[in-house]
């Protein structure tokens, strides 16, 4: 059995929370005394109805206001697969939290409500689906009780996302028309949709196809920490611990240590203390070379005939997290995986318009939320891959040097 | 499907052992918070697969509430020697003496709020910087919401709304002094995955985790399993019933299910058809409030 985590994104009140708590409820994943706990507290609702949503609005200032703060994760099983789920907050002052749900991502739904159709947080999020390049995009039209389930006001609807995602690059978008608090084509196939001849959404969950989301190709390795144990029986072991970003890597692989560029043999492999053959994505593993050769956290273990970008000067795109803006020229730290560098902000060449994908040019500051396209120096050279070639060695986050905290999400061009 | 392929209790190990190794070389004195239950046997099996062939590099720290499982504390004395891992013990009993705080009273006086206290003494005594712990999202809808790397104020207190991004398997862990960090290794696994690790991965649990024998009495339809902690009234019934225990807190609060399950596959068994969720069957100071959990954690409570 595999694992797939996926995200609900949308406008407030598209109804995500409603459809993770319905997916939930009608896959028989909720237990009866989280069950009674949800009726009690709606129970002062007029309509008699449970709020679905309350299973994951967690915190008490979500619960006070109705909406979605931050992204709250929930688990469920069916026979076939076992889900992750990212309840993302629908808000534009929020996105930072919903960017955190989205980076992890296999798959995304994008909820767009019936009688609204495609509107600006439908965009925004679509562009964070496209840039963060999340492999599998579903588009769930909700609402349809609320249009007596009419198949003109589907077709209107995807007909304007297909635009979208024409001009975002997204590619092989699923629709599907639902009702998430009736239940709609959740789990089974709805009778009041007889039109839409497409599966409901928990088949498509578990039938996409996600071995490929992970690179075999292009082998890369990191270092997290070196392990040295010094004891007696154990004297000279040196063991590079690290996880496979990308890529298999085999006994006798003849390897390059990045940045330094000292060429070497992977003498051993191993997984959870057990030796092995080989290794490969995303495996938390340790790799002994034949060479004695002086690496620390932060570096590059990659084969002799497929490296990657070593450079101190990288073309990027920043999503701004931060309340306080970015001032050109200030000082963070870049943090590449376990790599820590600190980095400054040379230039920044164009915003991104998150609703015609125009490139803007840049007043002032760069704000919360907004995506631009900037110039970073670093201290020490990173060893990276494009963001779309290879995006997990092709990302990184900002951080503040006063506060320590995560201002930027970036990917490497 | 290829072999280059995890199954998903491959890629939660992978990604738990990720995050041990993160705070191993991102912090200087980290703690790994150990409370005796499945949830931290299983973080220990994980740190000792994550640092192998080297031995864990940060002390067990286990907040005693005095009000522990015997079974439990001779598991977890077991287990430290096992992996030669230092154990460091504070008791919530001295904390009680030294900052004259008032006993809770009742039928089943808890003191799981009071662990706090000698949780952020023990935190300031070691200086540490980092604590893991063994909480899992699925577990309450508070800590569905918690980061993997979650900072604390030097109060030790969680704000929801200040959560930093976390984003792709980035971890910022850097804060200012005073400050500490809580990590969560094992968020996205499930009570079932843990289960199934520990039968996949053979790992020892304590000897309540399977059926026995215990007197027990009756407290709004949970088993509250007799001991010197627990003051019974006199319309009081006490019965010997088989059972095990889901999960393994204080005695005073942690509620006993009848069960004749006695090997692994029995009680992964029992817990796939139970209808109810874990908190909800074995916790008896949970079911308060709604925020009771959030309202800790703001605490500075795990
Ligand atoms: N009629 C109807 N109402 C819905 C549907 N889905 C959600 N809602 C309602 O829309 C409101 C917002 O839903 P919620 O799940 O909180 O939206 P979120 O902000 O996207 O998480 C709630 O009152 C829901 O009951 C639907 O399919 N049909
Ligand atoms: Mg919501």
């Amino acid at each position: 059995m595999d694992l797939l985590r996926f995200i609900t994104a949308g406008s407030v009140d598209d109804g995500k929370s409603t459809l993770i708590g319905r997916l939930l409820y009608d896959s028989k994943n909720i237990l009866i005394d989280q069950l009674e706990a949800l009726e009690k507290s709606t129970k002062n609702r007029t309509d008699g109805s449970v709020d679905l949503a309350l299973l994951t609005d967690g915190l008490r200032a979500e619960r006070e206001q109705g909406i979605t703060i931050d992204v709250a994760y929930r688990y469920f099983t069916t026979p076939k697969r076992k889900f992750i789920i990212a309840d993302a907050p629908g808000h534009v002052q929020y996105t930072r939290n919903m960017i955190t749900g989205a980076s992890n991502a296999n798959l995304i739904i994008i909820l767009v409500d019936a009688r609204q159709g495609v509107v600006e947080q439908t965009r925004r999020h679509s562009i964070i689906a496209s840039l963060l390049k999340i492999p599998h995009v579903v588009v769930a039209i909700n609402k349809m009780d609320l249009v007596e389930y009419l198949e003109d006001v589907y077709n209107n609807i995807v007909i304007d996302y297909a635009n979208v995602a024409k001009q975002l690059g997204l590619k092989d978008v699923i629709y599907i028309p639902i009702s998430a608090l009736n239940g709609d084509n959740i789990v089974d196939k709805s009778t009041a949709i007889d039109w839409y001849m497409g599966k409901p959404l928990l088949e498509l969950l578990e039938e996409v196809e996600i071995d490929n989301d992970i690179n075999l190709t292009d082998a890369r390795f990191q270092v997290q920490l070196v392990i040295r144990p010094q004891t007696d029986d154990l004297h000279d072991y040196r063991g590079y611990a690290g996880k496979v970003i990308s890529g298999i890597y085999k006994k006798g692989d003849k390897v390059t240590v990045l940045p330094a560029g000292i060429e070497t043999t992977i003498s051993k492999l191993e997984v959870g203390g057990e030796e092995v053959e080989e290794v490969f994505a995303p495996q938390s593993v340790v790799i002994q070379l034949a060479d004695d050769i002086d690496i620390s956290r932060g570096d590059a273990i990659t084969k002799v005939d497929n490296q990657p970008q070593v450079n101190n000067e990288l073309e990027v795109l920043l999503c701004w997290l931060d309340d306080k803006p970015l001032v050109p020229g200030n000082k963070y730290y870049l943090q590449h995986n376990s790599r820590l560098v600190r980095a400054v902000v040379k230039q920044i060449d164009y915003k991104l318009d998150v609703n015609s994908l125009d490139q803007q040019p840049v007043e002032g500051n760069v704000k919360l939320n907004e995506v631009v396209k900037a110039t970073i120096k670093t201290a020490a050279p990173l060893v990276f891959d494009n963001y779309e070639k290879i995006s997990a060695n092709g990302s990184g986050i900002l951080v503040d040097e006063t506060s320590n905290s995560t201002v930027a999400a970036v990917l490497f061009k | 499907m290829s072999n280059y392929h995890l199954n998903y209790l491959e890629e939660l190990e992978a990604e738990s052992i990720y995050i041990f190794r993160e705070v191993a070389a991102q912090f200087e004195r980290p703690a790994l918070l150990f409370s005796g239950g499945k949830d931290s046997i299983t973080l220990v099996h994980l740190a000792k697969k994550a640092f192998a062939p080297g031995k864990i590099p940060f002390p067990l720290v286990h907040i005693d509430t005095g009000h522990n499982f015997p079974e439990a504390l001779t598991f977890r004395d077991w287990l430290a020697n096992e992996v030669n891992a230092t154990l460091t013990v504070r008791k919530v009993e001295d904390t009680i003496k030294q900052r004259s705080l008032t006993e809770p009273k009742g039928k089943f006086p808890s003191r799981n709020w009071l662990q706090t206290y000698t949780l952020l003494d023990t935190i300031e005594e070691f200086k540490f910087d980092c604590c893991i712990g063994g909480a899992r999202r699925d577990e309450e809808k508070a800590r569905a919401k918690e980061r993997i790397f979650s900072v604390r104020d030097e109060f030790g207190q969680w704000n929801p709304k200040l959560q930093r991004p976390e984003l792709w398997n980035i971890y910022n862990g850097r804060i200012h002094k005073g400050e500490n960090v809580r990590v969560f290794p094992i968020s996205n696994w499930t009570e079932l995955d843990i289960w199934n690790y520990i039968r996949k991965e053979n790992i020892g649990l304590p000897s309540i985790y399977f059926s026995h024998e215990r007197e027990v009495i009756e407290h709004e339809g949970q088993l509250v399993a007799m001991s010197e902690y627990v003051q019974p009234s006199a319309d009081d019934i006490i019965t010997t019933k088989k059972v095990r225990y889901r999960t393994v807190g204080d005695m005073t609060c942690t509620a006993a299910v009848e069960s004749t399950a006695s090997t692994l596959d029995e009680v992964i068994n029992e817990i796939i058809s139970t209808k109810i969720s874990e908190r909800g069957e074995t916790r008896i100071d949970d079911r308060v409030t709604e925020a009771a959990m959030e309202d800790r954690k703001k605490n500075g409570y795990f």
